[in-house]
């Protein structure tokens, strides 16, 4: 130590007798995997905290006092240490550790799910005894026990690692497995009919380290030698790494890639079961029309029915030709990869010249707070002391990774979370602070804190609370996480919180979207006023102007525009690509009454949703299991999507269908695969540079686009006045649960039936207040419109707040949302029982 | 001999363990003088007096106390009254005869060390003692001994009587502290080697053993100079050994360290009498169930720490179990084996397992199914747990529970191996091979 | 009623107050449980969840972990006989082998009208009184198989009163008296104790 001030980051130590340098202070057994030794390990996994508790990674380790046994997952290597993992003393321990665990573990690998990818068996066949010396009784459990609906326990194979059992309590908090009774008996299990309701079982069948935990989904559907698999991205808003696993074209497993900068090897249920959905009976194969049936299309006949390719496009065709632009318009395309997104905005923008293309469907931030800020990574976020600020809903329910990701920041990275959430949220409980202002209050509560002019009480939040988040905001490091939280406020109110929080300096954000690829639409340009790559229409269009013939003209409408103008009958063609208007804009009549009004309505879709099932032509598309490109998150980080099966029947890749359209169209748009939309999007891009086709393709953190700026932050000129609720009232809050009734849960077996019917929830004092009987129907009212819904105490809602999550089987809070105001107040009528 | 008895004076007093009895008895004199001393002074007469640990492993308390962090508050007190270690009789009677005593040895360490709440663990089984310490402690929160602004000043703390339920292995400290937090009482990973560092909530924690507190008022009351007079150099101060198994007349004994040997304890007319009905010795544990066992020709070795362990063995938690030459030494070894096996928190792989088959096989050797190879079968399990059958042993696990489980194994077969022997010379049958597993499904 | 009954709720809010964090009251209150109904049922378990803020399964994680909890019935008197190391060199096999054909049931389970169980435990510390046994935790020292026999009658006949139901651990309950509480040491807390500052410790 000749320089004190210089930091020593490496340390050299000698491992089976060679030398190497690995960071200091990394734990033995990751410096010896780096360093190409591999040593056997049970109970050690790198996301979680260490339990030493298997023994399995013991080796011979001399520090300096001479050689002595120690669990390599314990110990920091340090400067100079000796470590033998080939040593006659380690070799004997292991050999030993290994027999012991075998004493109990059936010897019944040819039916377990887990043989041929199992470090049990692996382990024994490397290095095991040859025979067995336990001649007595193996421990008896009951076989497999369903612990929940999706996963099964076989206790007789468990070999007591405490992975699942830490996942549950330490990496999403769902205490609900632990470990039973002791010693010899020590069983995992849930408390009696106390199942393991958590959002993220599907993780514990995949960090099992043996057969122990089963998912329903792949129980006896295959062997692992029998299984192709390819590294992708899920296509949510975080772009969740995973791993895609077939066999015989059929895909029949999704775990999660540990990727450093996402998801960490984590994945939620809702995502890891999902695949079911890409497969079930109902995925479209072959395009649909109103009418005539195959080869005879013809539009105004009653149902839709099959037809061909050739048959549905020409109808598609038909409605274009000759057609003004400015009737013309395109809604959704945020499930999309980057490379079909871009595409259909040149069919659209650089074909036939309509700027009327909108990826959001009412429920997102706006395209500016979406680009327009300073953003920031999660991993940015996740530095120690640093001050997360959440803007957002329970995370918990509709971001699952990052949830987990912000969980572990706080517990284990010493960040503070300052939470302004509707209501308690799964994060609560680990949040330095956490405050639930009135809906609609935000903004004013959000500039209370930044500048510390502290009133008696704003939004529902005490002078005092604001005072104490205030502290933590005093930070250099604040962050802030903002999504649309619920579509029961305006995005008013949001906007003046954001523009408090830009009084900080360095403040930086990290706002969410609702769909997948959100991110990517923005960026290929599918919104009202943008092209690809972040020009905008009236700066970019030179850009475009060789390539893209027919650019229009003027801006285009944003969705509710376009839906109105649909709905009063100057829409001639209404493109749906893969979106669903019907079940999701807020205002579900106009929706309707556009789908109805519009001339032809063409759907580009994987299943036939309500608003598929009102359109006149509907083209099957293929999903992102079976297409090539690439996926945008959050972050703005670009990771592949790869195809691992073909799609069923006729339905292709979205891309293709836009080519193929311009090309009946007479126009070329040059796509004949994603690799050419790659290099004429990043020849144009004022962001995506000179970012090559298979740059990230094999960096399982992707490719980061970080300049922002370009389309400038909108900040709110005049704050949204306070509106207190009158003590009938009661504000409404609507939230999204990780299940309900959207497509892809509903599709999968799996996961249908963990969508719970629609509630009205509201706390126990409120609920006292109203004098009414837990599970009785009230009606709700709002204005001139009202529901009845039954209702259900839960002490996260905050008091005078009620919460109803959307899309559930009953009633549909949409109901009460009232065009123009910044939030809904209702009453709860307990006499009029409907 | 004129030594003082230091911890056991009260226990022939009849209403010893009330306040009224206590304070008659010199009680709380320790206490008045601490008071009067600064923390540090109090400190330092512990160190001065060279108190080895009374739970087992006999580390100095004054040291162990010297671990705590500089400026890291709260600091908590936790008394270890887990008493289970089979053999083991002394922290009972403490707590049952001369609860003040404990009390008193508690407020003072919290007062030397600014430990701000105290819990006493007491084993769960211990009701009449759990009463013992509630009442004495009622007694003593009433008249300022203990609770707010103890006897008028400014030094305020709370002893909390704390309730186990039933498991060995929470006698392991860290063990116990995860027990006090509300969890399965499974001992924590090392390092940090001592909860003086990280502890109950991650605070700093001193875990003392009940008779280590116990003999704190003695030591602050009549300086801890007067007390390393007493016993040996490096083992000060007198000890309580209970002397059970095959002996005349059984007991409790407080005695001097290092004057004192393991022929006076068994043998001496004042102490256990010598073995019943004229037998002979067969062997002896000297320290609780985990020491390697004794014999004949260790008798004469002092009762001193350092002299126990450089002869293979240790004093532990002073449990003395005497066997003499009528004992099955199978079934002694069986006895002591399945003690572990069933106490095991079941964390450990080695241990887990380990102790369970080597239950198992004494169990099928007993009852006749023994096959030659077990013997050493049985070996090369211990040495699987306890690679090299040392002592003290090598562990592959994270506390000594499971390698104490390889001690009686070893000590029964290196000299009395031919009683294995025999079980298996008369097995009714050499393959009782019940081989299951394979599916069920 | 196998919640917590009112009394015995007030109980165990006071036993909470005394920790710095809730959980560490499970024990305790698994404790009360037990005394209350006998044995720690699952609807008690459901409850101290509740009163201590964790799931039912920590509390049965922790429950399961320690002996003394029975989450099935046992007898009014359960009966503990050691067979530890000192007691077995004593003939503890002998006690437990009487008890068998004395109480005419096996190890574990209970006499028909109820009243009695025996099993076997580990050392109960009482090691110079070999061969002993506890009955609801009350130690009875030296038994022989007559005076086990005694002893069952005394109990059958309840002339033995000192010995309590089971479940009830001890009869005397530690009480801070309000006025003289030092208050548990919260963890948050993190200041010098007043009594080292004014002495200047180091
Ligand atoms: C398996 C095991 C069981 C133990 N049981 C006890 C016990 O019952 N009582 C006790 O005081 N110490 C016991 N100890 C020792 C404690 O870990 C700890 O060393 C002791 O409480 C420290 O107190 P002392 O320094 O005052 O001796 C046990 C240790 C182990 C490894
Ligand atoms: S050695 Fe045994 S008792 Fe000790 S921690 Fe490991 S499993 Fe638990
Ligand atoms: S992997 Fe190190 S002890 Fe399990």
């Amino acid at each position: 130590m000749s320089n004190p001030s210089e930091e020593i980051d490496e340390v050299s130590v000698i491992i089976d007798g060679q030398e190497v340098h690995v960071k200091a202070g990394e734990i033995l057994i990751d410096a010896c995997e780096s360093a190409g030794v591999d040593i056997p390990r049970f109970c050690y996994h790198k996301r979680m905290s260490q339990v030493g508790m298997c023994r399995m990674c013991i080796v011979e380790v001399d520090t300096g006092r001479g050689s002595s046994l120690q669990p390599s997952c314990m110990m920091n290597v340090s400067e100079g240490m000796v470590v033998d993992t080939q040593s006659e003393l380690t070799k004997k321990v292991q050999d030993g550790v290994l027999e012991f665990l075998l004493l109990n573990h059936p010897l019944d690998c040819p039916v377990c799910d887990k043989g041929g990818e199992c470090p049990l068996q692996d382990q024994t066949m490397a290095y095991g005894p040859g025979e067995t010396r336990f001649v007595e009784e193996k421990r008896h459990f009951e076989k497999p026990i369903p612990i929940n609906e999706n996963v099964f326990l076989d206790r007789e194979r468990c070999i007591l690692c405490d992975r699942c059992t830490r996942f549950a309590d330490e990496v999403v908090g769902d205490p609900l497995i632990q470990f039973i009774d002791r010693g010899n008996s020590t069983q995992v299990n849930t408390f009696p009919e106390d199942p393991f309701a958590s959002y993220f079982s599907g993780n514990i069948v995949q960090i099992c380290p043996v057969g122990a935990l089963t998912a329903k989904s792949y129980r006896f559907k295959a062997r692992p030698w029998d299984l192709e698999e390819i590294e992708s991205t899920y296509p949510n808003p975080l772009g969740d790494r995973i791993v895609v696993q077939s066999s015989r074209d059929q895909v029949l497993r999704l775990q999660g890639l540990d990727s450093e900068a996402v998801n960490w090897g984590w994945l939620s249920d809702k995502d890891r079961f999902s695949f079911e959905a890409f497969q079930s009976e109902y995925r479209l194969d072959s395009p649909l029309v109103r009418g005539g049936g195959l080869n005879k299309a013809e539009k105004g006949g009653a149902g839709l029915v099959a037809s061909s390719w050739a048959g549905a496009l020409s109808i598609v065709t038909d409605s274009l030709k000759d057609v003004n632009p400015d009737r013309v318009a395109f809604l959704g395309g945020a499930r999309l990869t980057n490379e079909s997104q871009y595409a259909w905005t040149k069919l659209a923008k650089g074909v036939l010249g309509t700027d009327h293309v909108s990826a959001d469907l009412g429920d997102e931030l706006p395209a500016h707070v979406l680009l327009g800020l300073p953003r920031a990574t999660i991993s940015e976020l996740c530095q120690p002391n640093n001050t997360i600020v959440l803007l957002t809903s329970d995370l918990k329910e509709e971001y699952g990774t990052l949830f987990i990701r912000l969980r572990h920041a706080a517990k284990a990275q010493g960040v503070n979370i300052v939470e302004l959430s509707p209501t308690r949220t799964g994060l609560s409980n680990v949040a330095a602070v956490s405050l639930h202002p009135l809906p609609g209050e935000i903004g004013n509560v959000a500039e209370a804190l930044v500048t510390g002019d502290i009133p008696r009480e704003v939004g529902g939040i005490t002078g005092e609370e604001i005072a104490n988040a205030h502290e933590y905001l005093q930070n250099s490091n604040v962050f802030v996480v903002v999504n649309r939280s619920s579509i029961g406020q305006s995005t008013t109110p949001i906007i003046d919180a954001i523009t408090s929080f830009q009084k900080l300096d360095n403040c930086r954000f990290l706002p969410l979207v609702r769909r997948g690829n959100t991110m990517g639409a923005l960026d290929m340009g599918m919104s009202p006023g943008l092209l690809p790559g972040r020009n905008t229409l009236s700066s970019g269009s030179a850009v475009f102007s060789d390539i893209w013939p027919n650019l229009p003209a003027k801006e285009g409408a944003d969705t509710k525009q376009i839906l109105q103008n649909a709905a009063d009958g100057k829409i001639d063609t209404l493109f749906l690509i893969g979106a669903d208007p019907i079940s999701d804009f807020p205002d579900r009549s106009l929706a309707k009454s556009a789908i109805q009004n519009a001339g032809t309505v063409v759907s580009v879709d994987l299943f036939v949703t309500p608003s598929v099932y009102e359109s006149d032509v509907v083209l099957p598309a293929a999903s992102f299991l079976e297409v090539n490109g690439s996926h945008t998150n959050v972050e703005g980080r670009i990771t592949p999507i790869r195809q691992k099966v073909t799609a069923p029947g006729t339905s292709r890749p979205d891309w293709m269908i836009a080519s193929e359209i311009a090309y009946l169209l007479g126009h070329n748009l040059n796509i004949d695969t994603p690799e050419d939309v790659w290099n004429e999007m990043t020849s144009r891009s004022a962001v995506h540079g000179n970012l090559g086709y298979p740059h990230f393709d094999n960096d399982q953190n992707g490719h980061l686009i970080t300049a922002t700026g370009r389309i400038p932050f909108l900040p709110s000129q005049e704050r949204l006045e306070s509106r207190p609720v009158d003590s009938y009232a009661m504000r409404l809050i609507i939230g999204k649960r990780m299940f309900d009734h959207g497509t892809i849960t509903q599709m999968s077996a799996s996961l249908r039936s963990l969508a719970e019917a629609s509630q009205l929830r509201i706390n126990q004092y409120d609920f006292e207040r109203l004098g009414i009987d837990e599970g009785t129907k009230v009606q709700v009212t709002s204005g001139d419109r009202d529901i009845s819904v039954t209702v259900k105490i839960d002490d996260r809602v905050p008091r005078s707040c009620a919460l109803i999550y959307a899309n559930l089987d009953g009633a549909d809070p949409r109901e009460l949302l009232n065009e123009g105001s910044h939030s809904i107040d209702i009453r709860i009528d307990p006499t009029v029982r409907a | 001999m004129t030594i003082p008895l230091i911890t056991t004076s009260r226990w022939g007093i009849e209403d010893g363990h009330t306040l009224e009895g206590y304070l008659r008895t010199g009680g709380y004199q320790g206490l008045h003088r601490a008071l009067e001393m600064s923390p540090e002074e109090v400190h330092e007469e512990v160190k001065q007096a060279s108190l080895l640990g009374r739970g087992g492993a006999g580390f100095p308390a004054g040291i162990k106390w010297g671990f705590l962090p500089p400026d890291v508050w709260p600091r908590y007190l936790v008394v270890n009254g887990d008493e289970s270690e089979p053999g083991t009789y002394k922290d009972r009677l403490l707590i049952e005869r001369d609860p003040h005593q404990l009390i008193e040895g508690c407020v003072i360490t919290c007062y030397a060390l600014g430990l701000s709440q105290c819990f006493l663990y007491v084993r769960g089984e211990m009701a009449h003692g759990q009463e013992r310490v509630a009442q004495a402690l009622n007694e003593a929160y009433i008249k300022g001994y203990v609770g707010k602004n103890i006897l008028g000043t400014e030094f305020s703390v709370d002893v909390i009587l704390h309730w186990g339920a039933g498991a060995y292995i929470v006698g392991e400290e860290t063990a116990l502290i995860e027990s006090l937090e509300g969890n399965r009482g499974m001992p924590r990973l090392k390092p940090p080697y001592f909860p003086a560092s990280i502890g109950l909530y991650g605070k700093p924690t001193i875990v003392n053993n009940v008779e280590t507190l116990s003999n704190i008022p003695w030591i602050v009351e009549h300086g801890g100079e007067a007390f390393a007079k007493i016993g040996a150099e490096q083992s000060t101060g007198t000890r309580i050994f209970a002397v059970s198994g095959h002996v005349k007349t059984p007991g409790v004994f407080e005695v001097e360290f290092g004057t004192t040997t393991f022929r006076d304890l068994i043998m001496g007319e004042q102490y256990a009498g010598g073995i019943r009905d004229g037998n002979s010795l067969k062997a002896f544990i000297p320290g609780g169930a985990s020491a390697p066992w004794f014999y004949e020709e260790h008798l004469d070795i002092p009762l001193e720490k350092s002299v126990v362990d450089n002869a293979g063995s240790m004093l532990g938690s002073g449990a003395i179990v005497v066997m003499d030459d009528t004992t099955d030494i199978v079934k002694a070894c069986h006895n002591v084996v399945r003690f572990f096996s069933r106490e095991s928190c079941g964390k450990c792989t080695p241990c887990r397992e380990g102790t369970n088959w080597l239950e198992k096989i004494l169990d099928r050797i007993l009852n006749g199914y023994g096959r030659l190879e077990d013997i050493d079968l049985l070996l090369d399990v211990c040495d699987n747990i306890s690679p090299g059958i040392s002592w003290p042993p090598k562990q592959t696990t994270i506390c000594p529970l499971g390698p104490s489980a390889v001690s009686p194994i070893a000590s029964a077969l290196e000299r009395y191996r031919s009683e294995f022997e025999a079980y298996i010379s008369l097995s009714v049958d050499a393959t009782p091979v019940v081989l299951t597993g394979g599916a069920h499904e | 009623m196998s919640r917590l009954n009112e009394e015995n709720l007030r109980i165990a809010r006071q036993i909470i107050s005394a920790y710095p964090k809730k959980k560490s009251a499970l024990i305790p209150l698994l404790h009360l449980a037990q005394e209350q109904n006998g044995l720690v049922t699952n609807e008690a378990m459901t409850h101290i969840a509740e009163l201590v803020d964790v799931t039912p399964a920590e509390v049965l994680g922790t429950c399961s972990f320690y002996e003394m909890f029975k989450r099935h019935p046992v007898g009014e008197y359960q009966i503990n006989i050691c067979h530890g190391i000192s007691c077995h060199l004593l003939g503890a096999e002998d006690v437990l082998e009487h008890a068998e054909s004395s109480l005419g049931v096996k190890e574990g389970e209970i006499t028909q009208d109820g009243k009695f169980s025996f099993e076997g435990v580990e050392c109960i510390a009482a090691c110079t009184e070999a061969p002993c046994l506890q009955v609801n935790y009350r130690y009875i020292n030296k038994v022989n198989a007559d005076e086990f026999d005694q002893l069952i009658d005394d109990l059958r006949n309840e002339t033995k009163t000192e010995i309590p139901k089971h479940g009830t651990l001890a009869n005397t309950r530690q009480k801070i008296p309000a006025n003289k509480a030092a208050g548990p040491a919260q963890v948050e807390e993190s200041s010098r104790p007043i009594w080292l500052k004014r002495n200047k410790e180091e």
